[in-house]
């Protein structure tokens, strides 16, 4: 069963059509790129799986979203489990203006209310480790996180995310303010991650798409134009929108 | 033909010559009665209550007063005008009502203290029946700093960076953990800011407690939130032209009181929230 699915997916910011009818599968343990020029909808999509376009107002959809084959826009859906469920790593790296470890434990406080300390220093020693941060951090873990790098920002963000024990990563152009090395060890630790998380990531760069990711969905002008193999979109693209944007044509 | 630095010099010296205008009257209002406040001051002052129709012993009853009249007035405005600037600000839509609501608040922050005044008789001493007495003018006092701490907290909330809210949500907090756990904490520096405003100008005003509170002579302490007291800038009104043949040195003492009093609350406002900022910094 695919872990996310939609059916007919629209959504309108007031009179605009944000995304049309969008139809895409993203399989779990996989890790699925979605790609296309500024302004084509694909954050939009992405913050459609953890309802976070509700954050805006005049925002409306129709259609389906079906996570694990229940669908999340219906107004039951409870937003809170949801986005427990359904994690989100943004662009710039927004640590909270608190300690490496308060930053880590904010999900077990505002979830679990009060946990013994060393089920607490447990969480935060996993999430480090899963994100490769525990050694360079294991005695900083009272300092400010606001003096780590970009990179470590970024990273604690994720483990930060996975101390609350989602299902999904949502990647909102998780690289675009690191530098290409520190990219590439993010892009690593995706593919670690891929074992346990389904991992969907949006992105401007498609050599990122192609280094890391499974799947590939390309998106212009709110509409998806082609969803598949990532291998499949590079070499063999069935629409001549996609092939033109692949090779740089436009975007 | 222009020249550029020229006019550049000029506009220099205007605003060099606004800033002094400025400063200089502040600083002679607290070197004059630092000059002739301060040979007052010694502990009988401070502690004793005024003898001899007030030409003589100290002003403790008014100290203690005016203590009581700002807490109370914080007590009260603090938590009301926090809570209402979170609807405002976290909550409530960007409709008319809202826009009405907003308005309100910041006219009500140009009501003349005056009419205060004769609200917190009307409602407080006459229609609640809490006659002069400490709550009536602890409540005419806070309703005056209400718009203050109001549109300084509002302001406060508003300027945590909405990526924070964000974050906190996509992790699964509800709105009010949000608002509870992250945005309130980043925004303690702002709200002490307009704390410290209501604080001075409620220990600082004399309409508002004329009516409501303040005791023309009364030398001793209140024994309950519904006796009168005396309050320092009202004693100062009274000793400065209802009393004849005071000493100067006792009404620029009293003035110092106040001053020194109002400078220490701000004093003690700043320190919170410097320690509050040295933590939280984006």
């Amino acid at each position: 069963m695919a872990k996310i699915e939609t059916k007919n997916l629209n959504l309108w910011y007031g009179s605009f059509h944000a995304l049309k009818n969008i139809n895409a599968r993203i399989e779990p343990n996989r890790i699925t790129a979605i790609i296309g020029p500024s302004g084509c909808g694909k954050s939009t999509l992405l913050r459609v799986f953890n309802r976070m376009n509700d954050l805006i107002e005049g925002v409306r959809m129709d259609g389906e979203a079906l996570i694990d084959g229940k669908n999340i826009l219906g107004p039951e859906a409870d937003l809170v489990a949801l986005r427990k469920k359904v994690g989100m790593v943004f662009q710039r790296p927004n640590p909270f203006p608190l300690s490496i470890y308060e930053n880590i434990v904010f999900g077990q406080k505002v979830h679990a209310g009060r946990i013994r300390k060393s089920a607490l220093d447990e969480i935060v020693e996993d999430s480090l480790k899963d994100v490769l941060l525990w050694d360079e951090l294991k005695d900083r873990l009272r300092e400010s996180a606001l003096r780590l790098s970009l990179e470590q920002k970024q990273r604690l963000c994720i483990a930060r995310l996975i101390a609350v024990k989602p299902d999904v990563l949502l990647m909102d152009e998780p690289c675009s303010t690191l530098d290409p090395q520190a990219t590439a060890r993010v892009e690593e630790l995706m593919r670690e991650l891929k074992s346990k998380y389904t991992i969907i990531i949006v992105t401007h760069n498609m050599q990122q798409a192609a280094r890391v990711s499974d799947d590939t969905g390309f998106m212009l002008l709110s509409e998806m134009i082609e969803f598949g193999e990532t291998e499949d979109i590079f070499t063999k693209p069935r629409d001549k929108r996609t092939e033109d944007y692949i090779t740089g044509r436009y975007g | 033909m222009r020249n550029p630095y020229r006019t550049q010099k000029i506009a220099f010296f205007v605003l060099l010559v606004a800033t002094l205008l400025i400063v200089i009257p502040v600083g002679m209002i607290v070197v004059i009665i630092v000059q002739k406040g301060l040979p007052a001051i010694n502990w009988e002052f401070l502690s004793d209550i005024p003898r001899k129709g007030m030409r003589a012993g100290g002003i403790f009853p008014a100290i203690v007063g005016t203590i009581y009249l700002v807490g109370g007035a914080i007590v009260f405005a603090l938590p009301i005008g926090l809570l209402a600037a979170i609807y405002l600000s976290e909550y409530s839509k960007d409709n008319l009502l809202t826009r009405l609501i907003k308005l309100a608040i910041v006219n009500l922050a140009g009501v003349p203290s005056v009419v205060y005044g004769l609200f917190g008789l009307a409602l407080f001493v006459v229609f609640f029946k809490f006659g002069a007495s400490i709550l009536s003018g602890s409540l005419t006092l806070g309703i005056m700093i209400l718009p203050v701490i109001v549109t300084t907290s509002r302001e406060a909330l508003e300027s945590v960076p909405s990526s924070f809210r964000e974050v906190s949500l996509s992790l699964g907090a509800s709105k009010w953990q949000t608002i509870r756990h992250i945005v309130l904490p980043n925004a303690i520096p702002g709200i002490l800011t307009g704390t410290i405003l209501g604080l001075g100008r409620a220990a600082g005003e004399t309409a508002p407690i004329l009516f409501t509170v303040a005791a023309f002579y009364l030398p001793r302490l209140p024994d309950s939130i519904f006796d009168q007291v005396m309050a320092l800038p009202y004693h100062l009104y009274v000793i400065s032209t209802q009393v004849p043949n005071v000493d100067e040195k006792i009404r620029y003492g009293t003035a110092f009181v106040l001053l020194a009093l109002v400078l220490f609350m701000n004093l003690v406002a700043i320190v919170i929230r410097y320690q509050f900022r040295k933590k939280k910094k984006w």
